[in-house]
């Protein structure tokens, strides 16, 4: 790579709060990769679609200034939830497809000081590792291979679908057979475990109005992975992670077995083969214990 | 009958050999398909058949010659063949597939030279590919999926659509009713009472016709609670399923925005949920976790989260003072004061 790359990080509200390993192993890997990271402070939640459902002109208003700020610095914003880049990516289109809402989107925006142009590609982190960096690359990387696990990747649904929106973004990874993670699995030599699972829904969004649909989605795909011989999760999306690591107790009852599944986000896994700290990955931090694959690793 | 021979040298070659090669390459596949008669069968089996699919083959092409070239009696649903009429819905590797609209190759090269074939419910064959489409007919008929008007017996002037009128509405009222998106729907798998994303598109589709006056009963219908658009799961899998690209979560987010926009939403777990992103935004710019789930369950409902907060704050998730206000020290994003103004003038609806 001749160029450093550098991107405008959107963290997303989960990465500030109750998920704070997710932050420090992305920052960890960047600085492993060389990657030049600028966080977006400036940047607000991006509705992750229930904002959405509430008042949708007030959420592209929102959207588009997070935006405004990577135009600012001429950068490609890169996000590390796919809530937040179906969210962020679902506002570029729309008003980059529709002039008179970008105008009644500017119209507002002008009030403080912002204008939305449309300059800023979104892309997830990890698309960026995948396309930009380069698989390839990050394998030449690894200190730690992860050779001695089996990792279930879980895709997440904002990533992939609706695949019309995020071809460009992703690499055109198809819905039904995505292969990026696995590729990542790959590149730092752990070994991707094939389950149906890996492209379904995790059941977070409705976690609080449809409880038992929300536990029986993420309770199929977890013991789907056990039932694969997975040793562990892996997930680009930390609403995925919170819906599968937290909850195992409660999904475990609905299900009728005891799940016990470490799930790590994407950034965590990297961060481990690239022989980051253990501060840094934060296993810690997990609810299902999953301290031990540090130690297993290192 | 003339005995009349003639030599004919044929030395005009159209294409080059190795072009015509290219043009007629065929490519081997097996079809692994789900078989099964609700009449005699205990359980359902797969049957293996192989094939050599030519580059302009159909899924329906193949199922056509399961049945002409291997067994008779391999039954599927067909009428149309083309797109239209929505009988041959399938599924091919988990992937919902018009049989009439999918070129085969393109499959091959997605998922390998193995293609399962399978009907769009498994749990729902009635033989082989034909399964009992009642529920997705009942879900239907439940959203009142027509206009409902007082129409004058004879009335004296047209009752017309203006273009934008009919935009409105014009992409959700192209649904052919196959049954892709709503056996693609992971809610349903699981809840039964869901309405699922064809309905709720029919149910958009006539709650925005303006010569309709049943709006409001099909916003109350679909604002159920356990049935309604608030079971949805956001996984866009319907958007993905839809041959004949609707997009039907789409349409239920503007179902449920019509909700707020007319009034009818009701105060309850999951208008709160959409509603009270707002209060943590305003106050830091971020969503507050903790406040997001005392807020939409009320504190009388929120004890059922203690469990899951004590193990949260346990491994330092979250913090012992979340959700206590005034206390709760949540970071601030820089220049709040812009998204606090935003929200002020640009909030159109309200709960």
């Amino acid at each position: 790579m001749s160029e450093q790359l550098h991107y405008a990080l959107f963290t997303g509200c989960t990465a500030k709060q109750s998920t704070p390993e997710l932050l420090s192993s992305t920052l960890a890997v960047a600085d492993k990769l060389g990657i030049k990271i600028t966080i977006l402070e400036e940047a607000s939640c991006c509705g992750a679609s229930h904002l959405q459902d509430f008042d949708e002109f007030l959420a592209h208003v929102l959207n588009a200034r997070n935006i405004c700020y990577a135009e600012k610095l001429g950068l490609t914003m890169i996000t590390i939830c796919n809530t937040c880049q179906l969210n962020s990516a679902m506002t570029k289109h729309a008003l980059d497809k529709d002039p008179e809402l970008k105008a009644r989107v500017n119209e507002k925006l002008a009030e403080v000081g912002l204008e939305y142009k449309g300059t800023s590609e979104i892309k997830h982190f990890l698309y960026t590792l995948i396309d930009e960096y380069g698989v390839e690359n990050i394998k030449d990387k690894v200190e730690v291979p992860l050779s001695h696990l089996n990792i279930a990747p879980f895709y997440g649904c904002h990533n992939i679908r609706p695949s019309e929106l995020h071809e460009e973004a992703n690499g055109h990874e198809n819905p039904y057979n995505p292969t990026s993670l696995d590729n990542l699995i790959d590149a730092l030599e752990g070994n991707p475990v094939n389950y149906e699972s890996k492209n379904k829904c995790c059941g977070f969004h409705v976690e609080l109005q449809a409880n038992h649909t929300s536990e029986v989605l993420a309770g199929n795909a977890l013991l789907d992975a056990v039932d694969n011989n997975a040793d562990m999760m892996v997930t680009p999306c930390p609403l995925c992670h919170l819906k599968m690591d937290t909850y195992q107790d409660s999904i475990g009852e609905v299900m009728g077995r005891d799940v016990e599944l470490p799930v790590l986000h994407m950034p965590q896994m990297v961060a481990l083969a690239l022989g980051c700290s253990e501060k840094e990955i934060g296993l810690n931090f997990h609810v299902q214990k999953a301290a031990h694959l540090y130690s297993q690793a290192s | 009958m003339s005995t009349h021979t003639e030599e004919i040298v044929d030395d005009y070659k159209p294409f080059n050999t190795d072009e015509i090669d290219t043009f007629q390459a065929t490519r081997k596949v097996t079809l692994k398909t789900f078989r099964f008669n609700a009449e005699t069968d205990y359980l359902p089996y797969y049957k293996h058949y192989e094939m050599e699919v030519g580059k302009d083959e159909l899924i329906l092409d193949l199922l056509n010659r399961i049945k002409w070239e291997h067994d008779g009696s391999f039954s599927y649903r067909r009428s149309c063949r083309h797109g239209i009429c929505g009988a041959c819905a399938i599924k091919v590797n988990g992937k919902a597939t018009l049989a009439c609209k999918q070129n085969a190759i393109e499959l091959i090269e997605l998922f390998g030279d193995e293609l399962l074939i399978e009907p769009s419910s498994t749990k729902r064959a009635i033989k082989d590919m034909i399964i009992d489409k009642s529920d997705f007919w009942e879900k239907h008929a439940a959203v009142k999926p027509y206009v409902v008007s007082d129409v004058e017996a004879r009335p004296k002037t047209e009752s017309k659509q203006s273009i934008a009128e009919f935009n409105n509405f014009l992409d959700s009222d192209l649904c052919i009713q196959c049954g892709a998106c709503h056996y693609s729907c992971p809610a349903l798998e699981v809840n039964d009472a869901f309405l699922g994303p064809a309905a709720l598109n029919a149910a958009y589709r006539f709650t925005v016709d303006t010569r309709d006056e049943a709006g409001d009963e099909r916003l109350k219908i679909t604002a159920e609670q356990g049935s309604g658009v608030w079971d949805c799961v956001k996984c866009f899998e319907c958007a993905e399923a839809c041959p004949k690209e609707i997009n039907p979560i789409e349409k239920i987010g503007k179902l449920h925005n019509l909700q707020f926009v007319r009034g009818v939403a009701k105060s309850n777990v999951a208008t709160r949920h959409a509603e009270g992103f707002l209060r943590g935004m305003k106050k830091s710019g971020y969503l507050d976790e903790a406040d997001i789930v005392t807020y939409s369950e009320g504190y009388l409902g929120v004890y059922k989260h203690l469990g899951t907060a004590l193990k949260m704050m346990k491994t330092g998730k979250i913090h012992w003072h979340s959700g206590i206000p005034f206390i709760n020290s949540i970071p601030k994003i820089k220049n709040l004061d812009e998204v606090q103004k935003l929200i002020e003038i640009s909030q159109t609806n309200k709960l």
